[in-house]
């Protein structure tokens, strides 16, 4: 009854979509009040008829209802309830429940919180979302239906994919989702500031917190996503350019240079083609990443859904969306304002160099997830595009863009001095030679690229460090002043300051890592040891064991270092039966500047087992940075100027708008 | 010579131990540096029948007789192109995960710099285009000084 239930507000959610995405159009371009208010109440039903279809979705999940196909397929009586519970998305059809639920989440807001925007500007912006809505409503009922039923009734289920049973897959996809879908609000506002012709301040400050928002949720999601990677597969890589990464990646990479660009348009009235244009590619690329990851075009450690109809329509619903964001793009564009000019070396310039970097780099990740399926198109030869491929072109793409990164924020707007920013930043100019010189004496065989990056990791720490010192006036004024400048500065100053800083911590995490890491891979017997990065790892055996839904063999390893407590490691083999698959689950021991990293690997059946130690040297840095950044992302969020303007702002836009409209 | 029978004796001992789990300790070759090679050429190869894995990383039995064979050829004395060709003529250029640069793979090696050189020329352009018909003039030491009395000191 309940599924039916929620079967049914889906599809009514559907119809409200329908109409949420053309009467409150029609009545912007007619100016007609009535139809355009209802577009909020409209967003509003169509988030709580998702909402509810989700949670009977989910109920289903947690009492193992089998009638349900995707319960029978994706779940098991004997699954602990938190995999229950997360294991909604873990499928093709939950997975596209969670991505409506936050599509539909966003339009909601909006309408809950937009009460300061221009009626017609709302009313279009919900109206698109609600497009946005219909078609992805329609794609879930018409391919995907998360409520069919099967009869007759299985005694049990299939049991999730091993792999998904684990903490970190379970919670990183509604992170992600949040950032993937959040970007369609900005694609939505982008759409309704063309039709309406007009893109000022007061629209990307209404726009800046929803991108922030989703960046936010986009970093952590990603960062969430690359630290299960490196505990659950085994031989402690992080990032592997595997075209699901790229998926997620790619949208990230056009949010940053979006949610800069909005910034410019925000404070100078400059580059509102180009946000638009940034905005619409940005939730286009989410769209391209559903693609990716939903109809499995491309071999994937992820894809656990292979179906042509499915990606056709995904197709379909990417050309409309995108196609139809550029048609309108090329014709109403140049009909906006043109932006204030400015000098090539201006903040707005280290803006625009960097927006360039990143859609340059966006561009490259793009080609090399899809080069292999154009390449077999038009050749019919096979060909794979790894991990070298995206580390020779991205990585040099970026490194100019690390280094204007701290260039920029010292700049004037409109017209800026480098040399007096570059004198300004001589701390961290020298620091940034000084760390790879300093790491160079210690160790002459350090590879010349490690020690470049250690250079860019100190130029971005330091140079945010020199920057806030500077802004304060630490060393020239009195502490106490300095320190009250300090806690003066705006909150998006210092969200600036965390999100860079957090940027340089991560590429040190990422250079070292890589650079200084060390393995020992060996057969060991009970009582064996072996030495990795001056700690002695003592194996004592191996125990088995039944758990839950899996088979378990447990080794116990004992970690002594010279001068330290010893402890004890447990890293594991499941076996899951009704899944018949088998995972590895590492054990990890860090203490915040590196991780011993242990992997249990096969028996000879006579008592050796095969032991994968690595010792990954700042290798957390790299969640920390990840972090820290989505932190000055939600510390921005919380500027008193994203906030307060709102209400402020409402007379005058309204008198604002009218002559466009008539 | 001796020396190359012997490692391929050993090599032989090694293959007929049953094995499945990536980069197995048996696998090893004795030298240190022709194993280093072996390591970094083991990065460089697809597992054919794994989702997306070097045969580094995977554990299937095809990308343990692959990394034997890779393994070797370099005993055989072979260099590391030669051993990319040697596994790329037999499985297909499939198995490169770095692509090579040849007719196929030019748009995708030249895209990126041609992306970042193009984009860079073109704002450069613009910029100078700008210049040449200033559409604000800056402000006159005059009117700089009314517009600080308006405005406060510029933070």
């Amino acid at each position: 009854m309940l599924v039916e239930i929620g079967h049914f507000a889906l599809i009514l959610a559907m119809l409200v979509a329908l109409v949420q995405g053309t009467v409150p159009l029609v009545g912007a371009s007619v100016r007609s009040r009535a139809l355009m208010d209802l577009a909020r109440p409209a967003a509003l039903l169509q988030f709580g008829l998702v909402a509810l279809a989700f949670a009977t979705f989910m109920h289903a999940h947690i009492v193992s209802d089998f009638s349900v196909r995707n319960v029978f397929e994706n779940s098991h009586t004997a699954k602990p309830m938190l995999y229950k519970v997360t294991g909604v998305w873990g499928s093709h059809e939950g997975s596209m429940m969670l991505w409506v639920l936050m599509l539909t989440l966003f339009g909601g807001l909006v309408a809950g919180l937009g009460r300061a925007l221009p009626a017609s500007l709302r009313a279009r912006t919900l109206a698109i979302q609600g497009l946005l809505g219909f078609g992805t409503l329609l794609f879930i009922i018409a391919t995907s239906n998360p409520f069919d039923r099967l009869f007759p009734i299985p005694a049990d289920g299939r049991d999730l994919n091993p792999l998904l049973q684990d903490p970190g897959l379970a919670f990183h996809p509604p992170f992600l989702y949040f950032g993937y879908v959040g970007f369609s609000i900005t694609y939505s506002f982008a759409i309704a500031a063309l039709i309406e012709g007009r893109v000022g301040a007061q629209w990307a400050r209404w726009v800046r917190p929803w991108a922030l928002s989703a960046w936010c949720g986009l970093t952590i999601g990603i960062a969430l996503g690359s630290w299960w990677a490196y505990y659950v597969l085994g031989w402690g890589g992080w990032w592997y350019w595997d075209p699901v990464e790229n998926a997620s990646f790619m949208p990230w990479l056009l949010g940053t240079a979006l949610l800069h660009s909005a910034a410019v348009v925000e404070k100078r009235e400059t580059l509102q083609r180009w946000t638009v244009l940034l905005a619409i590619l940005t939730f286009g690329m989410s769209l391209i990443g559903t693609f990716l990851v939903r109809s499995g075009v491309l071999t994937s450690v992820h894809s656990f859904a292979v179906d042509p109809t499915r990606g056709v329509f995904i197709l379909v619903l990417i050309a409309l969306v995108i196609g139809g964001g550029l048609v309108l793009y090329a014709f109403r564009a140049p009909g906006l304002e043109a932006g204030n000019p400015f000098a090539p070396v201006s903040r707005e310039g280290a803006l625009v160099f960097n927006s360039l970097l990143l859609c340059a780099g966006m561009a490259t990740v793009f080609l090399g997830t899809f080069y292999p399926l154009f390449a077999e198109v038009w050749s019919g030869v096979k060909l794979s595009v790894g991990p070298q491929f995206f580390n020779a072109t991205f990585l040099p793409i970026l490194m100019p863009g690390i280094v204007a990164m701290v260039i920029g924020p010292v700049l004037a707007w409109r017209r800026g001095n480098l040399m007096a920013a570059l004198r300004r930043l001589s701390p961290a100019l020298v620091g940034a030679f000084l760390a790879p010189v300093v790491i160079f004496l210690f160790n002459r065989t350090a590879p010349p690229a490690a020690l470049l990056g250690v250079a860019l990791a100190a130029w971005a720490m330091l140079g945010v460090l020199t920057d806030l010192a500077d802004r304060s006036g630490l060393a020239r004024l009195p502490m106490r002043t300095s320190w009250r400048r300090l806690s003066h500065l705006p909150r998006g100053t210092w969200g600036y300051a965390l999100a860079h800083f957090g940027v340089g911590v991560l590429i040190a995490g990422i250079v070292v890592s890589t650079a200084w890491r060390s393995e020992r891979i060996e057969s060991m017997h009970a009582g064996d040891s072996l030495e990795i990065a001056g700690r002695t790892l003592r194996f004592v055996g191996v125990t088995e064991g039944d758990v839950a839904n899996y088979h378990v063999e447990r080794a116990q390893i004992v970690v002594e270092r010279p001068g330290g407590a010893a402890i004890t490691l447990y890293p594991e083999r499941r076996w899951y039966p009704v899944a018949r698959s088998q995972t590895t689950n590492t054990a990890i021991a860090t203490n915040g500047f590196g991780d011993l990293y242990l992997a249990l690997g096969d028996s000879d059946g006579q008592g050796g087992w095969v032991l994968r130690a690595y010792y990954n040297p700042l290798v957390p840095w790299i969640w920390f940075g990840a972090v820290l950044a989505a932190l000055g992302g939600l510390v921005s969020l919380s500027d008193r100027r994203l906030r307060m303007r709102l209400p402020a702002a409402r007379a005058p836009v309204t008198v604002a708008a009218r002559p466009v409209d008539s | 010579m001796i020396v190359r029978r012997l490692l391929a004796a050993m090599l032989l001992v090694v293959i007929a131990a049953p094995l499945v789990h990536a980069v197995e300790p048996s696998e090893r070759l004795s030298d240190p540096a022709l194993e280093a090679r072996a390591r970094g050429l083991s990065k460089e190869l697809r597992c054919l029948v794994c989702q997306n894995q070097s045969i580094d990383e995977s554990n299937a039995d095809l990308a343990h007789d692959l990394r034997l064979l890779l393994r070797q050829r370099l005993v055989a004395g072979d260099t590391d192109q030669q051993v990319l060709d040697y596994i790329a003529a037999r499985y297909g250029v499939f198995v490169l995960l770095d692509p090579p640069f040849a007719p196929l793979t030019w748009v995708l090696w030249l895209t990126p710099p041609v992306l970042v050189l193009g984009g860079g020329g073109w704002l450069l352009l613009r910029a100078r285009r700008r210049r040449r018909d200033p559409a604000v003039p800056d402000l006159t030491e005059d009117e700089s000084v009314r517009a600080t009395l308006l405005l406060g000191e510029p933070r």
